[in-house]
């Protein structure tokens, strides 16, 4: 009978889990946004069903929706539709959410709206984080995302990185090393009472460059905040012809509204 | 097209209507600013009805199938997105008018005598709005969707001994569930629409009796023309304020269009993020905050503290601090309406009033710890929730002193006539 959560308990719930987010010092590297770059975002589609598709759905977006990225139907059909062949069916896995349960501990999230809940920064970081952990049940570990579930799916074109944690004596000096990295840097307290400054390091290359990965990883995440909200674009062009419109119409209505109260005394 | 009008008058009072709530209904021609947020209210109620008509043909009441379909909405219907972040910037929008249009009543004492039940009526209304906003805001069914929903619900359950059986009664479950959805959809799109409607004509009803309130706070039925018997400092409402409004509806869709094209979550305000992940009954967010246009109240709501081993007093106050609106009219004693004739005190006391509205709002959007906390001395307390205790006793005393500081407070001398210039 007395199942129901106590309303004033989960907000002290709340209070104090938003207390332990509010601690970690991660610095994010900004995603490169480039929304009407339709190259970026092709290539971005490429990767995603190559590289994502597998365990992620994506499973509001229809296939054919691609044509927005200037594709034809055929196209699409020919180089990005392997789990289906009608071109109308939406971006779904055969993977079911129990297997996926069991064999990685969680069920990978629907990607469709995910850089909607993240933001592209975050979901660029979190692509380029990844780091050897022989701790980790799956051999990897993130630096933004500490105990993630996921392994490193791309590691064969990134390589293998290692973590590379330098102690610092205060917080001062720890921000300091943290923003001269300039890149993905997290500052931690230490237990010692200094401060742990954690970033990455190349140990194996793989079959890009750091730079071409990087580029990848871009692509996939423009792609990502499309497939977020395809109607982006739309929207954007719509609201400038809007605001035109209503541009003129003030105007008119202006002029309309001093003529009439002219003769107001 | 006369002889069809004539037909109609025999049978309905359409002219007659038009003349006396329309092209002879006499306004204060002093107007300023503050009076286009009534007709800018009236202009997103439409549109909120509109939209959510539309909205309704596609969305779908079920817990399985709710966050797909505000999906499907935004993707696969023509148009949809559109649709949709119309209405849900409209709800934004909704509140920002009509506290604005609340703030104008208190800047220029338009709920005293006679518009004591003209304001009693839109404190009404400011709460079906409420209640609208908080059905339809479980309807997307994202994790916020059904996180403030289960904090909402369950603060009735922490009323004393029926407390429980009001939580179940209310959720029509244990928890927020598919039934609650249901329910909730049907408050959102018939019940509360209705109330609201009906409050909305009997709010322009009692305004048309007793003739609109002006900057100067001072009644212009008082000087009538002796030929025509129109008051001097009056003006028909049509031509002279349907065109001055449609200037302000412009304006007002320019500044809405700008959120709707160019950012429609409102930087996680309009729209939160966390919104976007569908609901998970197994999963509470980190950090569980309601829509912005109710933090105010619930930064009251956290600050108050427990006592007698109960919570409930913080949903006293925060009820409180609404229904202590409805006594307006009676708190103040001031001998002036409007502010532009009132001494320094009730001047102070407005803007400390707005400034703790203001704070309490942020607040009521982030971790109580987004200050830090005190040292030792105070129990190393949050400091937020320190000043939001002082900033709600304040919100309190703003009210509560009303009669004293309004009833001392020096006046200037009001003019017979409105200042017109």
């Amino acid at each position: 009978m007395r199942t129901v959560i106590r309303g004033i308990g989960v907000v002290l719930l709340v209070a104090a889990s938003a207390a332990f987010a509010a601690e970690t010092g991660l610095r994010l590297e900004p995603a490169p946004g480039r929304r009407l770059d339709h190259e970026s975002l092709q290539r971005g589609a490429r990767n995603f069903v190559n590289y994502c598709l597998t365990c992620h759905s994506a499973q509001y977006m229809r296939y054919n929706r691609l044509t927005d990225l200037g594709l034809t139907e055929q196209q699409i059909k020919d180089n990005l539709m392997f789990a289906t062949d009608k071109i109308g069916s939406t971006m779904t896995v055969a993977m079911s959410k129990a297997d996926a349960t069991a064999w990685f501990g969680a069920p990978p999230p629907d990607l469709s709206v995910e850089a909607r809940v993240r933001g592209t920064d975050w979901l660029y970081s979190y692509l380029n984080a990844f780091y050897r952990d022989e701790k980790a049940p799956s051999g990897w570990n993130n630096l933004v995302f500490p105990n993630v579930a996921m392994p490193h799916v791309l590691w064969g074109v990134q390589g293998v990185n290692t973590l590379v944690e330098t102690e610092y004596e205060d917080r001062e000096k720890g921000e300091a090393a943290a923003i001269a990295a300039k890149g993905l840097a997290k500052l931690e307290p230490a237990p010692n009472g200094k401060y742990v400054v954690k970033t990455l390091a190349q140990q194996t290359p793989g079959s890009l460059s750091p730079v071409e990965y990087k580029a990848l990883v871009a692509d996939l995440v423009n792609f990502l905040d499309y497939v977020a909200e395809p109607a982006r674009n739309e929207r954007i062009n719509a609201g400038i012809a809007v605001l035109i419109f209503l541009g003129v119409l003030f105007a008119f209505a202006y002029a309309l509204k001093r003529d009439y109260w002219k003769d107001i005394h | 097209m006369q002889k069809m009008l004539n037909w109609i008058d025999e049978r309905f009072p359409l002219s007659a209507l038009w003349k006396s709530q329309v092209s002879e209904y006499y306004a204060p021609k002093n107007f300023n600013f503050w009076y286009f947020f009534g007709s800018l209210a009236l202009v997103v109620l439409v549109m909120q009805i509109a939209t959510g008509i539309f909205l309704t043909m596609s969305y779908k009441p079920d817990a399985t199938k709710a966050f797909e379909s505000v999906e499907y909405i935004m993707r696969d219907v023509s148009g949809g997105w559109f649709i949709r972040y119309l209405h849900s910037t409209g709800a934004s929008a909704f509140f920002i008018v009509v506290y604005l249009h609340m703030f104008r009543a208190l800047l220029y004492g338009s709920y005293r005598k006679p518009r004591e039940l003209l304001w009693i009526v839109g404190c009404f209304i400011y709460l079906a709005l409420m209640a609208e906003a908080f059905f339809g805001y479980l309807l997307p069914w994202g994790q916020m969707s059904y996180w403030g929903a289960q904090v909402i619900v369950n603060l009735f359950s922490a009323v004393p001994v029926i407390g429980d059986d009001l939580g179940i009664w209310i959720r029509g479950d244990y928890t927020i569930s598919d039934v609650t959805l249901n329910r909730f959809f049907a408050f959102h799109v018939i019940a509360v629409p209705l109330v609201l409607l009906l409050l909305v004509v009997v709010h322009l009803m009692a305004l048309h009796e007793v003739g609109s309130n002006n900057p100067d706070g001072i009644e212009i039925k008082d000087k009538k023309d002796p030929l025509t018997g129109h008051p001097l400092d009056g003006i028909p409402f049509h031509p002279y304020y349907t065109v001055k409004d449609l200037v302000g509806v412009v304006v007002f869709l320019a500044l809405f269009s700008v959120v709707v094209f160019f950012w429609p979550d409102g930087g996680g305000y309009f729209l939160e993020r966390d919104n976007f992940i569908p609901a998970n009954p197994l999963q509470t967010p980190e950090h569980i905050a309601p829509v912005w246009y109710f933090t105010p109240y619930y930064a009251m709501l956290r600050a108050v503290p427990s006592f007698l081993q109960s919570q409930f007093w913080g949903v006293l106050v925060m009820g409180a601090a609404v229904v202590i609106l409805f006594f307006m009219p009676w708190l103040d004693r001031g001998r002036v309406k409007s502010i532009r004739y009132r001494g320094p005190l009730y001047k102070i006391w407005l803007a400390v009033f707005v400034v703790c509205f203001l704070v309490l709002g942020y607040l009521g959007t982030v971790p109580v710890t987004v200050w830090g906390q005190f040292g030792d001395m105070m129990g190393a307390a949050d400091r937020a929730t320190v000043v939001a205790r002082v900033l709600t006793l304040v919100y309190f005393l703003f009210f509560l002193l009303m009669p004293w500081y309004t009833a001392r407070d020096a006046t200037k001398p009001v003019p017979e006539r409105v200042t017109w210039t």
